[in-house]
């Protein structure tokens, strides 16, 4: 068993329109851009994938990574908790304008839907958004005295994630807080595609340390360095680069 | 006199008990973390998925990958943990959390808190907010007494899209600070010079005691 692939246009080349993409990421951290930006530009190429439901924490910042999947037009819908960020213009602009639909969810709860995606459990009851506008039209039941929201699993056709030493086999560890949404989203996507810093051979990484075991992932590709969102908002950057 | 955004902070710093587990909403809340009294230590929680976290780090030195729910960078303590998303939230909804301390809108005299929506204008977001409400043991805001304009930002009802309902324990405003006491503002503090009366003028919603009330005083910071 090998998962690896042998580059980014292949990691993204299964993405058809219209389908769910689970991003990995809080802000920038744990953005995997790489993955991203190859994703837009097969759009640029061929004009697909299109039309993609996107599930993110946000909703971009800057001109890079999710904000440029937004501002080159590949999606059409956004389920997040928080759409705003340092520079949120791509997002707002395009919510505004009515070409991009939001589905708000509070973050722990958007959490626990890709957790029951992955795990197999359709739906769950949260205290999360009781008797507040987000909870309008969902079932609720009272366990032990209190109120609970009903909400449904969320589950992916893909998932993009970053993640820092990857072996062949799919075994994951992340770095420091880029871990965020990613192991969550790898078991909730039929296709959890993986980008590694360090690509090991399995072995490589101590059994006792692996976060996401690799019957979670389907595909592993090394990116070595990979790009900061934050890094590349200092430094303004946008993509595809605008010509000078 | 009015306490400075710092001084609330300050307030709501002395409240902490040593070893407890907190976590800080963005924006003003993240300066509690400044002012932990000597010979306490609190343990600092961020939805992302960290514990124990450090102040800030040198400008040029920031790692990235290690950043706060405000999207700002952090640094490493000895004891700091990392953990998945899903696992973050269990620690909010699941009780584990001793205290949130949040910013708001307004707060009514039945706990509910408005903190997230100032309405159908503009792209509403949530975040993490709707899940803290709901799991640390004590819930407590921090926030200016009246809106910029002079109006009441206590009230008997919330007038903006609710975070969560009956969620509440304490506020610490920029006069006073407030339980929230089986459907009742109880005034447990407020500061020196300021009557009962006057506070009365710039809350909108009955204000209660159980004895004397003490007075607010905050170091200058």
């Amino acid at each position: 068993m090998d998962k690896t692939l042998p580059d980014l246009a292949t990691a993204v080349a299964g993405i058809e329109d219209g389908m769910s993409v689970m991003i990995g990421g809080f802000g920038g951290s744990g953005a995997p851009i790489e993955l991203i930006h190859a994703l837009i530009d097969r759009f640029l190429a061929t004009g697909h994938p299109k039309n993609l439901t996107v599930i993110n924490n946000n909703a971009g910042n800057g001109h890079v990574g999710l904000a440029a999947l937004i501002e080159q037009g590949l999606v059409a819908k956004l389920i997040c908790s928080f759409p705003r960020s340092a520079d949120p213009v791509v997002f707002t602009e395009a919510y505004k304008a009515g070409t991009v639909a939001l589905e708000l969810v509070p973050q722990g709860t958007l959490a626990e839907r890709i957790r029951a995606g992955g795990a197999g459990i359709p739906a769950f009851y949260t205290p999360t958004s009781y008797g507040t506008q987000l909870a309008e039209g969902k079932p609720v039941a009272e366990f032990d005295g209190r109120f609970y929201v009903q909400e449904r699993w969320l589950k992916a056709d893909y998932a993009l994630v970053k993640a820092h030493r990857g072996d062949r086999l799919g075994n994951l560890t992340y770095r420091m807080a880029a871990r965020n949404f990613g192991p969550l989203m790898c078991a909730a996507a039929a296709n959890a595609i993986v980008q590694v810093s360090e690509l090991v051979e399995p072995g490589a990484i101590d059994p006792e340390s692996v976060i996401t075991p690799g019957i979670f992932v389907q595909g592993v590709v090394e990116v070595p360095d990979p790009a900061q969102e934050e890094a590349l908002n200092r430094a303004n950057a946008h993509h595809p680069e605008v010509p000078a | 006199m009015r306490l400075t955004p710092t001084q609330m902070a300050w307030r709501a710093a002395q409240d902490i008990e040593d070893g407890a587990y907190v976590n800080l909403g963005i924006g003003q809340p993240e300066m509690v973390a400044r002012f932990q009294p000597p010979g306490r230590q609190a343990i600092f929680h961020t939805e992302n998925g960290i514990l124990g976290f450090g102040e800030a780090p040198e400008p040029g030195t920031e790692d990235w990958d290690l950043i706060n729910a405000g999207k700002k960078a952090v640094t490493l303590k000895p004891g700091t943990a990392f953990f998945h998303h899903a696992d973050s939230f269990a620690m909010v909804r699941g009780g584990h959390l001793d205290v949130a301390i949040l910013g708001a809108y307004e707060v009514a005299e039945n706990g509910d808190l408005a903190n997230w929506s100032t309405g159908p204008k503009g792209v509403p977001a949530v975040g993490g907010a709707m899940d803290l409400v709901h799991g640390a043991k004590r819930v407590a805001v921090m926030m200016d007494h009246v809106t910029k304009d002079g109006k009441p930002k206590l009230l008997s009802r919330c007038t903006l899209p609710l975070t969560g309902v009956g969620c509440v324990t304490r506020v610490y405003s920029s006069l006073a600070v407030i339980d929230i006491d089986s459907g009742h503002f109880l005034l447990r503090e407020k500061v020196p010079g300021l009557s009962f009366d006057a506070l009365q003028a710039m809350t909108g919603a009955p204000l209660h005691t159980d004895g004397p009330v003490a007075d607010l005083i905050a170091p200058e910071l």
